[in-house]
């Protein structure tokens, strides 16, 4: 009876640290999530206006990232030491770089192979290659960029206790951070005049430069949405792990675009949905399956592949109504 | 008559350069002299291209292939005769031609087929580790093993299109970058095949014949690297006649069909799934043979020589010469290999600066530097030829 008991108690006290191991695994796995949507939400906006694979998304994330940490660098040497104050100038200025750097790529890129009307192959080439030039370019010229920089952690640190449960500070404020720019985002597309364009847009190029909308300006605001979007989805990335390194963005955008297209290229709540999807999917790899760790990006992206096979469209099946 | 025997000189003075300039290209070793030699190349290309030679000159070659074929096999094994013991240079000679081998490969899928395969580089290592398990696990016969190289790439080619072949346009691309960049995590974490260190390969042995001596020819020690430029330049032959053979004939027709319009092609009964499947398998068999026979004759094979950055060159390489032009590619691996080794000080800036080509050729020069050839049936030439 004793014997039993004892037992029983061990179980249960492993069930229980079990479980405190597998909040933390769900707290990441959200994080994780999180991020991915915002960088599939940059593909699903492309794709809407202009019908383009743009590649070098997740590149674009890693230089906004790395502008985060130069600025914050020359902070910190002149000596503001509030770390308020820093974040604000961080996202200023890797926002303002970023978005910069979209609507270069729009205006010199990808509007004009789209007038030339290239195929749809050399945009996904030419914006693939400028991926790789952003990247190796982060590594050859930010000092040291070869190997990986400690981005700071300049969040509260602490954490909520809930009984075997512990929340940490900067996690909730990362997340609740990721959740206000997605209804942010989703507030400017369907509610202001901005978002109306870039849906008419959307819906229809032609008909829409009729009804007066510039599109050349409407393609550039919304690459430099966009990008914004990336640059905050690389901050959230290096504040919650404290790391960031120049490839950082290749299989964050890799992981975008394919929860981009599970969700349905051009769906805005799909782009979301998939990235959250792709993340439990790892997730469930590390907690559940009997698989080195490494693996699993390898289950994740081959069960999206099957996934793409079996729903080619998206799982959230596209309308013409629907495409932002 | 006289235009004829002109124009074959004209050949002839063409292919003795080529073989000068590369000879000479490999033999400097001051990177000046390099430099100058780079851009006394860009320079006469231009001028070529402004007066129009170059474009007579690609005419002349187009009507005599089997004179220009003739021509450039005595060529290329009068370079590997300047070179008999010249190990470093023998290697990077046979470096480009397996390239493009492997490129050509790449090109069947890519600039016929217009299926993208981000993935070059890691069916090449597939074959590559291919290699290493069954040379040193097995007596299996060498050239079985560079088969086996091909048969596990299209097999793996296999898997990765198959799900994909219901969709169209980029979803190839997302499997293909998945696979490239998961490549390097798979063999890595993967004791078997060496693990992050690598795995050693043994030297080809063919009938008994040990790649990996040297050997002597009239009291002249020839370097072993001179057996693998002359297995490499077979499989280049071979896969030249291939890819040829293939533009050709109606299959190759057919996959044109298919990247121009998949509609239309449609239309015309061309079953798509089938040829982009055909087209999958040819490409990776080739980038597998060519990847098994790269890890034989370095002897080593480890996961860092097959990144995605690696499956980039490959189609900078493609995309640099000219989608779906042979000629292109040479030259374009020729560049892309050769220039960075020659010139160190821009080797660490090569992915940088093959980058920032490939956006410039896509802007503004959109068929590469020499681009393809509409295919000429041969009763059509005559044809073109008498009413002239």
């Amino acid at each position: 009876m004793c014997e039993s008991m004892r037992a029983f108690g061990g179980i249960t006290m492993r069930v229980i640290m079990d479980f405190a191991l597998f909040t933390q695994f769900i707290i990441n796995g959200l994080m994780q999530g999180m991020v991915y949507a915002l960088v599939a939400v940059g593909f699903t906006l492309f794709f809407g206006v202009l019908d383009i694979i743009k590649f070098s998304h997740g590149d674009v994330l890693t230089v906004g990232a790395f502008a985060g940490l130069t600025i914050y660098l020359i902070v910190a040497s002149i000596g503001i030491a509030s770390p308020w104050v820093i974040l604000v100038l961080i996202l200023v200025f890797s926002i303002s770089v970023t978005a910069l750097l979209g609507a270069v790529v729009a205006k010199f890129l990808v509007i004009p192979l789209k007038q030339a009307r290239a195929p749809a192959l050399n945009i996904l080439l030419i914006t693939l290659m400028l991926g790789t030039a952003l990247r190796e370019a982060v590594r050859l010229f930010f000092p040291d960029g070869s190997s990986s920089k400690a981005f700071p952690a300049l969040l509260p640190g602490g954490a909520f206790e809930l009984g075997m449960l512990s929340l940490r500070f900067d996690s909730i404020l990362l997340f609740a951070t990721g959740v206000a720019v997605i209804i942010a985002m989703h507030t400017l597309i369907t509610r202001t005049k901005l978002g109306l364009a870039i849906q008419a847009v959307a819906q229809d190029e032609e008909t829409s430069k009729l009804m007066g909308i510039n599109f050349e300006a409407i393609v550039l605001m919304t690459f430099m949405l966009g990008s914004a979007v990336a640059a905050i989805a690389g901050i959230i990335n290096g504040l919650y792990y404290n790391e960031i390194n120049f490839t950082m963005g290749l299989l964050l955008g890799a992981v975008g675009f394919s929860a981009a297209i599970i969700g349905g290229l051009g769906n805005l709540y799909g782009a979301i949905l998939g990235g959250f999807l792709f993340a439990g999917l790892q997730t469930f790899a590390v907690v559940v399956l009997p698989i080195p760790i490494a693996y699993k990006d390898v289950f994740a992206f081959g069960v999206i592949i099957i996934l793409i096979a079996w729903r080619p469209t998206g799982l959230i099946a596209e309308t013409s109504s629907e495409r932002v | 008559m006289n235009e004829f025997f002109l124009s074959r000189v004209g050949v002839l003075v063409a292919i003795v350069f080529a073989a000068l300039y590369i000879s000479a290209l490999l033999y400097i070793e001051s990177e000046t002299m390099v430099g100058a030699l780079v851009i006394g190349l860009a320079i006469l290309w231009l001028v070529g291209n402004r007066t129009g030679s170059s474009g007579r000159l690609s005419a002349t070659i187009r009507k005599n292939t089997r004179y220009t074929g003739t021509l450039s096999l005595i060529a290329v094994i009068t370079v590997a005769a300047f070179f008999y013991n010249d190990h470093f240079n023998l290697l990077m000679l046979t470096t480009v031609m397996i390239f493009v081998v492997a490129c050509i490969g790449l090109n069947i899928q890519f600039g016929y087929t217009g299926l993208l395969n981000f993935a070059g580089a890691a069916f090449f290592g597939a074959g590559g580790y291919t290699a290493a398990v069954l040379t040193s696990n097995t007596a299996m016969p060498h050239l079985v093993v560079l088969l086996c190289g091909g048969i596990v790439a299209v097999l793996i080619g296999f898997i990765l299109i198959l799900p994909v072949l219901r969709t169209r346009g980029h979803y190839a691309a997302v499997v293909t970058i998945a696979f490239s960049l998961l490549f390097r995590t798979l063999v890595e974490v993967n004791q078997v095949l060496g693990g992050a260190q690598g795995a050693p390969v043994s030297g080809l042995n063919l009938f008994g014949w040990d790649f990996n001596k040297n050997f002597e020819i009239g009291g002249f020690e020839v370097s072993f690297y001179i057996n693998y430029f002359i297995f490499a330049s077979l499989l280049l032959l071979i896969s030249i006649i291939f890819s040829r053979t293939l533009e050709r004939s109606w299959i190759g027709l057919n996959l044109d069909t298919i990247r121009l319009d998949e509609v239309a092609a449609m239309c015309f009964g061309i079953d798509i799934a089938r040829w982009k499947t055909t087209a999958f398998a040819m490409g990776n068999f080739m980038l597998g043979v060519v990847g098994a026979f790269y890890a034989t004759m370095l002897g080593f094979i480890a996961p860092n020589n097959f990144t995605f950055g690696d499956s980039l060159i490959m189609v900078s390489i493609i995309l640099l010469g000219g989608i779906g032009s042979i000629p292109g590619i040479i030259l374009a691996a020729a560049i892309v290999i050769i220039l960075p080794e020659k010139l160190q000080a821009i080797e660490e800036y090569r992915f940088l600066i093959f980058a920032v080509g490939v956006i410039l050729i896509l802007l503004f020069r959109p068929n590469g530097l020499i681009r393809r050839r509409m295919r000429i049936f041969p009763g059509v030439i005559v044809k073109a030829d008498t009413s002239v």
